[in-house]
């Protein structure tokens, strides 16, 4: 990146245009976050919960579809522990 | 709000020193996200039974242990290239 080129205007982006810039990129992030997750917990949960689909969805796979979403987050708040201090390990 | 953004060049974006700090910021995050996202689907096939109405600690420990020798394999498989490479670099001048 070329610092020394940039005109006096373009280096001095205003803090405004700066933080309405990153509530954009950060909104997106999250909402594409949120997809991210739907997709593999639906995948996850559907396979394990819907394993002969009938003509409807059944309680006992609503049921089971409940529990499984609680132990998907339940999962993804373990590796996200074990590979945040796995890292803090390697990194030291 | 979308404004904001036609009116300015990517140029102006990129060379603003702490939108570039933020950008790069945001993808580090992103990074691991994409990560733990995929270590989850990952352990998640090879520990979990059946869903049940809490997660016991056999699940737990088998979750630790996939994600760490996750880790490891990565780690072994990238010393390992990188040794043989090593060996064929020296076979090469013998």
């Amino acid at each position: 990146m070329d610092f020394g080129s940039s005109s006096p205007s373009s280096a001095g982006m205003d803090s405004h245009q700066r933080d309405n810039i990153m509530g954009q990129v950060k909104q997106q992030v999250a909402v594409m976050q949120v997809q991210q997750l739907l997709e593999s917990m639906t995948d996850k949960c559907f396979k394990k919960c819907v394993t002969s689909p009938g003509s409807s969805l059944g309680s006992a796979e609503q049921k089971c579809l409940a529990m499984c979403m609680d132990r998907y987050l339940d999962c993804m708040n373990v590796v996200t522990q074990a590979y945040s201090s796995r890292l803090q390990k390697e990194m030291s | 709000m979308c404004v904001a953004l036609t009116k300015m060049s990517v140029d102006t974006l990129l060379n603003d020193p702490r939108m570039k700090q933020f950008i790069e910021a945001e993808t580090q995050k992103q990074r691991f996200q994409v990560l733990v996202q995929n270590l989850t689907n990952k352990c998640w096939d090879s520990c979990m039974d059946r869903p049940a109405s809490k997660m016991d600690s056999k699940t737990e420990s088998c979750l630790l242990n996939c994600v760490n020798r996750f880790i490891d394999s990565s780690n072994y498989i990238v010393r390992r290239l990188d040794k043989q490479s090593g060996v064929s670099q020296v076979s090469e001048l013998e």
